[in-house]
């Protein structure tokens, strides 16, 4: 192997990661938080957990997803080689349910019968719902009232399949409202419930947690890309929101000097207008649902509402370790405007017969610009976080298009 | 010795207890902040906590966050809130303020420039709600750097072990959050808040106070009969929803005056 390794083991022992991440909650949800990093440590080191984890994740799930040689659109663009982790192929079509499966299964072992869980455009709360069907768990999900409107079939989803939805009304009545009320409830209920927090965001341990369990997503590609490709990427991109898929494919690659990690954050209408979900591009560090990272808030450390054309992108956090990841250097990070990202998903559907969720795209879309610019030999490893098929609305109504409307 | 200490002690030795009522700085209106205050001294209360409204008030109840919004849409931010207690101050040097609010806020300013503005200001102490003894050691020797009391939570949750953390913390007082939940949640069981008072009372000599669920004279009068102060929040505020901009600092004063009243019965006999 070409690649040279280096040693990293991140958080310490209080969930830090350098000045980020930690535990700033208040004092009613401490216990909960250590017994939670206490029973979590345990099953990680239970052979028993791990074995029935990587089991759902086989059976269940449908891992290892493949990685695909994006052949036409490397032709096309005349640079670096494009692989795609098909992360879009899970069950429930997104990376989201590798780490439901995960803090289920903690759920059930801790003996929680209720699971909460906050949702954007409602993609953590599909894969929370669907979970807590598989394990006859009670699943109730807040969403932002604003969001409900706008992802209604989401929301239908979800109570197909027996999940409560609670719009919430509070501050912008999107994703971080919904965050605070969940983690409300959770406060209030917190000896029967366990809260499944959806990105690697939150609290110690949660961002460790939830990077934990997909990071899955990279231990694949480090075996599969020599057998694919014949060699490792030489730059693995993912889409950032709060940051889960990213960090999913990221973690296992760090050690590997030689790869560069490259997160695209949503640029939504441009940094420059100031409509932009880009923490780690644009905001400044703050202290956010429970820990320390990249926010974007204004001249009073108000949290400032965000804008993205990806509803799973529009969050104005990041998670900790990827502010540590781009301060030390590790990781780059960019943005991609919201044109570029829908110029991406076009063509990615024209080119490979692929329509990958907007979140992704945005991925694909720095790929786009990046292969031209590298020789024919070069290799770009994108996660495909998630399939598109939650995007037809959105898409539709960007090309002008009513899809209740006569199809042209 | 600080004001809050000073406020404690006179109590101690008038064998009453403390009555703190808790307000948003800038709610309803940024212009009636101080004539609240005021007014809130003459009803009867001893120390004044004041909310920093911020956009994501992640351990308050609806009523809190509600009033947080009707300030934030004032564009009320930490340094108003710091103007309105000098002003405060200009007239009332005795009657301690502590700052309560979230850590975002806070670290935006800096806190050293945070510190030294909040001293110059006259606040007597702060309460940080996510800032949790573990992550604020930097918060605790600035605060103490500037004279300011950096004051702790404890819950229903809390073990003894971090009972113990808190005691050895927290300067001011304690603030004991009665119930599990966010503020102005259901009414509290004053059996169990008793025996936690003592579980607290064990390992500290700070006064201890009880907020969360308290919602009228005679809890307050019961809650007083073994904690050293009492915190009311929502309930006041929704005395403020429930009036008029005109009407409200007046029903604020008549509300916490009968509060008061209940409170100091027990000694009377």
């Amino acid at each position: 192997m070409q690649t040279q390794t280096e040693k990293y083991s991140l958080p310490d022992a209080t969930g830090h990661f350098g000045p980020y991440g930690g535990v700033f909650v208040a004092e009613t949800l401490q216990a909960a938080l250590h017994e939670l990093n206490v029973e979590y440590e345990k099953a990680k080191a239970d052979p028993a957990f791990v074995a029935e984890f990587q089991r759902e994740l086989k059976h269940y799930v449908g891992r290892p997803s493949p990685i695909y040689h994006a052949k036409r659109l490397s032709e096309e663009l005349g640079g670096a080689q494009i692989y795609l982790k098909r992360e879009d192929l899970n069950h429930t079509g997104a990376h989201k349910v590798n780490n439901t499966v995960g803090q289920a299964l903690l759920a059930r072992r801790m003996g929680k019968p209720r699971v909460i869980a906050e949702t954007g455009a409602g993609q953590h709360g599909v894969a929370t719902a669907t979970v807590a069907a598989r394990y006859g768990l009670e699943c109730v999900v807040y969403m932002g009232s604003e969001d409900v409107r706008r992802q209604a079939q989401n929301v239908y989803r979800m109570k197909l399949l027996g999940a409560t939805v609670v719009p919430v009304e509070s501050g912008s009545k999107t994703l971080k409202d919904a965050l605070n009320e969940a983690m409300r409830d959770w406060v209030t209920n917190v000896e029967t419930t366990f809260y499944i927090i959806g990105t690697v965001a939150g609290p110690h341990p949660y961002p460790m947690m939830v990077r934990d369990f997909n990071s899955v997503v990279g231990k694949e590609c480090l075996t599969q890309m020599p057998e694919v490709a014949g060699r490792q990427p030489d730059a693995v991109l993912a889409c950032v929101g709060g940051g889960s898929n990213a960090m999913g494919i990221f973690y296992d690659y760090i050690p590997h000097k030689d790869v560069r990690l490259i997160g695209v954050e949503a640029g939504g209408d441009g940094i420059e207008t100031g409509r932009h979900a880009a923490s780690l591009s644009a905001g400044s560090p703050g202290v956010l649902h429970g820990n320390r990272t990249y926010l974007i808030q204004d001249a009073n450390g108000q949290i400032i509402d965000t804008h993205s054309v990806s509803a799973g992108l529009d969050y104005p956090g990041v998670g900790p370790e990827h502010a540590w990841l781009k301060d030390s250097g590790r990781a780059e990070y960019v943005a991609i405007n919201d044109d570029a990202a829908l110029a991406a998903f076009h063509r990615l559907c024209r080119t490979e017969g692929i329509i990958p969720a907007l979140e992704s795209s945005h991925a694909v879309a720095h790929a786009i610009k990046l292969a031209p610019t590298m020789s024919e030999d070069n290799i770009l490893l994108v996660n495909l976080s998630g399939r598109g098929d939650k995007d037809m609305a959105t898409v539709a109504e960007r090309g002008g298009m009513s899809l209740t409307a006569k199809a042209n | 010795m600080s004001r809050i200490a000073a406020t404690f002690a006179r109590l101690a030795n008038e064998k009453r207890k403390a009555l703190i009522p808790f307000v948003t700085a800038g709610d309803p209106s940024p212009d009636i902040a101080v004539p609240l205050m005021h007014a809130l001294v003459d009803a009867g209360v001893d120390v004044i906590e004041l909310g920093v409204p911020f956009s994501d008030p992640m351990a308050d109840g609806p009523v809190i966050q509600r009033s947080s919004e009707r300030a934030l849409k004032f564009g009320v931010g930490l340094k108003d809130v710091l103007s309105y207690v000098a002003t405060f101050r200009q007239t009332n040097q005795s009657t301690p303020v502590v700052l309560m609010g979230y850590a975002n806020p806070i670290e935006r300013m800096g806190l050293k420039h945070f510190a030294e503005q909040a001293a110059a200001a006259g606040v007597d102490g702060v309460l940080v709600v996510d800032y949790p003894p573990e992550e604020s050691q930097n918060l605790l020797s600035t605060m103490d750097a500037a004279g300011i009391d950096t004051i702790y939570l404890l819950s229903p949750t809390s073990t003894d072990e971090r009972i113990k953390l808190v005691a050895d913390t927290a300067r001011g007082y304690i603030y004991y959050v009665s119930l599990k939940g966010v503020t102005g949640a259901a009414n509290i069981d004053t059996g169990d808040v008793e025996a936690m008072i003592a579980r607290i009372k064990s390992q500290t000599k700070l006064p201890v106070g009880v907020g969360f669920g308290i919602r009228d004279g005679e809890t307050a009068r019961r809650i007083a009969s073994f904690a050293d102060a009492v915190v009311i929040g929502s309930r006041i505020i929704q005395e403020m929803e429930a009036a008029t901009p005109e009407t409200a600092v007046e029903r604020v004063r008549v509300l916490v005056s009968g509060i008061r009243q209940a409170m100091d019965k027990r000694v009377e006999k």
